[in-house]
């Protein structure tokens, strides 16, 4: 009997064995969402290919809205969102789904001058431009914070994004904040209905329609404004700073904005002094009981690389790391991840 | 020639009709697969949509507003903006795909037919993002401080040319659209013509008339169903074309009489928001648009057939 057990024993552990090796050789875990940080995300999973060879990532960067959607109906094991989600959709989770952000961006303010003069501007300044109320450059808004700077008597053409865009979402989120004007007429979202203007592209279609249109101004993602050289404004913060967009200055934000402990928060107009205003981090969005016991360890321990060695790749594509406070608080919520 | 479908219904022996049956049944099956796939898009489409059917019904056909914001969505601009753009580019892409194929048929010397309708099927070929691109960087500033500003000093007592000049406009997207679907209509065109019988041209010759009447009366007027048809085809793309106008058009829900002012289309607003729709209710109003688009192809289609029809009565010279 015993012979045989022990037998039967190393038999059952072999193939153990081998059905791990073959399981783990083949994990896969897939993740979809939004667009936006999907370089910094390619490059994350590369690198952490590198060092965790036995589990590959497959991340699909379909927009936020697809993200939001393949997490609830659990088609992926993790979701993207630029923003977070609302409390509607949250409300349809199947289980608590945890908000984890990894990195942020800014919106700058991109125009076309002849001169390519260094504008300044203010929150309720742009949200009239964006509402339509001042439509010439030398109207006394503009020309008041920008001394010094001869502005022509030319209309302002207005460029927004016309397809749904998180980039949309933080420059409307931002307008909301310091326009009660806007909040009542417009809101947030990542489409809206816009007052004014003409709808591009993306982010190319914004700044091809900027560069192709005298008097044009319009809001484009930081890390696309820096690749091509375009001119930005600096914005007046809420401490009464003209800050210029930056990593650092997002970062600042980030770190001096109240943060709620479910991790969903916005950093547009936020209080520090350095900070800049129209900033968002963007999200994964991961449930806190996994499904799959293997892949959810296999995702703790590659949030937790992602955090520790992942963020100081960040800077070099542009995007703004989080800052130690809110890295540590991001860190505690992987940690309670269940599996 | 007529003699070629009585020989083979010889050839095969008595009693093995097989292969007959069986390639009868094949031809079947793939034209049913044509029917059978319209209707399960539209079924889906139907299906994605149930939630704004229920909220707005048949109102969201006439309603302006599309606020996402808000959740109150309404598809008369986009239907007005794929109606005129498309309307626009067959104004343009007919006149000049039949003239292209007529000088290509009667009049082009043949040495340089060829070459002509390489040229022309290889703009076919271009992917539609370049014609976006190239209708961005080139076209519309070339609108914007020419043709346009042209056109509202000479005819800017019409509406058509009000208002401000942007460069993207419902203009700009017509023409971009017109040079996309010249290739078929001018292919299309070629065909028909060629198929004209040349018995129809000696006539006339016969008859005393110059150059131009043969073409009139000889060439184009027998020739009309079919061109027309060229031109339903031409329609057919025009009203789905979706990246180049997106680029070009302004993407403003708006109805304006004036074709500088910018506009939007189902096709575009379709491509341009679904990713990021969130809301169950704007997901479904845009699955509408979806329905609305398929709804407005196969409009056009029943009227083009309707005016097909009337047209066979009323021509000099009876065709089929």
């Amino acid at each position: 009997m015993l012979p045989l057990k022990t037998t039967r024993f190393a038999l059952l552990a072999a193939l153990a064995a081998l059905s791990a090796t073959a399981v783990s050789a083949q994990m896969l875990i897939n993740g979809a969402g939004a667009t936006f940080p999907f370089p910094i995300y390619s490059k994350w999973f590369n690198e952490y290919a590198k060092i965790d060879p036995s589990v590959r990532f497959n991340y699909q960067s379909i927009g936020s809205g697809g993200g939001q959607k393949q997490i609830l109906a659990e088609t992926v094991d993790f979701g993207a969102s630029d923003g977070p989600m609302s409390d509607e959709n949250l409300a349809k989770a199947p289980r608590k789904l945890l908000h984890i952000p990894t990195v942020a961006g800014a919106d700058v303010l991109s125009y076309n001058l002849p001169g390519d003069p260094k504008l300044k501007f203010d929150g309720p300044t742009i949200a009239a431009v964006f509402l339509g109320t001042i439509t010439k450059w030398n109207d006394p808004a503009i020309t008041g914070q920008n001394p010094g700077v001869a502005l022509p008597d030319m209309d302002i053409v207005v460029v927004h994004r016309s397809d749904g865009s998180g980039t949309s979402y933080i420059w409307t989120d931002y307008l909301s904040k310091v326009s009660p004007d806007w909040k009542a007429k417009v809101g947030k979202g990542t489409s809206v209905s816009w007052p004014t203007g003409l709808g591009g592209k993306g982010n190319e279609g914004v700044s091809g329609q900027i560069k192709q249109t005298p008097g044009a101004i319009g809001y484009i993602e930081l890390a696309y404004a820096n690749q091509n050289k375009l001119p930005f404004a600096d914005i007046k913060n809420a401490a009464g700073n003209y800050i210029a967009p930056s990593i650092d200055s997002v970062t600042d934000a980030m770190a001096t904005a109240v943060i709620p402990d479910d991790l969903r928060f916005s950093i547009t107009n936020p209080p520090g002094e350095k900070s800049y205003p129209i900033a968002s981090a963007t999200w994964l969005l991961v449930y806190e009981t996994q499904s799959d016991p293997a892949k959810g360890k296999k995702l703790v321990e590659f949030l937790k690389w992602a955090y520790q060695d992942g963020e100081a790749m960040a800077a070099a594509l542009l995007y703004a790391p989080l800052p130690d406070s809110l890295r540590e608080r991001a860190l505690e919520k992987v940690k309670s991840i269940k599996y | 020639m007529s003699t070629a479908p009585s020989q083979s219904s010889i050839l095969p022996a008595p009693g093995s009709r097989g292969p007959d049956i069986a390639f009868k049944w094949v031809a079947a099956m793939a034209a049913a697969m044509v029917v059978v796939l319209i209707v399960l898009v539209g079924w889906q489409l139907y299906a994605g949509s149930r939630m704004s059917l229920a909220k707005f019904g048949p109102g969201f056909l006439w309603s302006t507003e599309w606020d996402p914001v808000q959740d109150k969505y309404g598809a008369l601009p986009f239907i007005f903006g794929t109606l005129v753009s498309s309307l626009l580019a067959l104004l343009i892409a007919v006149p000049l795909g039949v003239a292209t194929a007529l000088f290509l048929t009667e009049l082009a010397p043949i040495k340089i037919r060829q070459p002509i309708v390489m040229a022309i099927e290889m703009l076919a070929a271009v992917p539609s993002v370049i014609f976006g691109l190239w209708g961005i960087f080139v076209l519309v500033p070339w609108l914007r401080d020419y043709l346009f500003v042209w056109l509202k000093r000479y005819f800017g007592f019409l509406p058509l040319f009000q208002g401000p000049i942007y460069g993207v406009s419902m203009l700009a997207a017509g023409i971009v659209v017109a040079i996309m679907i010249l290739p078929i209509i001018t292919s299309i065109s070629r065909e028909i013509l060629r198929s004209v019988p040349n018995l129809q041209r000696e006539a006339a010759y016969a008859l005393g008339a110059t150059r131009w009447e043969v073409l009139k009366i000889a060439v184009l007027s027998y020739a009309r169903r079919g061109l027309f048809g060229a031109a339903v085809l031409g329609l057919g793309r025009a009203l789905g074309e979706t990246m180049a106008v997106t680029m070009v058009i302004g993407n403003r829900p708006q109805i304006s009489a004036s074709l500088f002012a910018p506009g939007y289309t189902l096709a575009s607003v379709i491509a341009n928001e679904f990713t990021e729709a969130t809301s169950d209710l704007y997901l479904n109003s845009l699955f509408e648009l979806g329905l609305v688009l398929l709804g407005v192809a196969i409009a056009v289609n029943v009227v083009a057939q309707i005016m097909l029809k009337s047209m066979t009565g009323s021509g000099p010279i009876k065709v089929n």
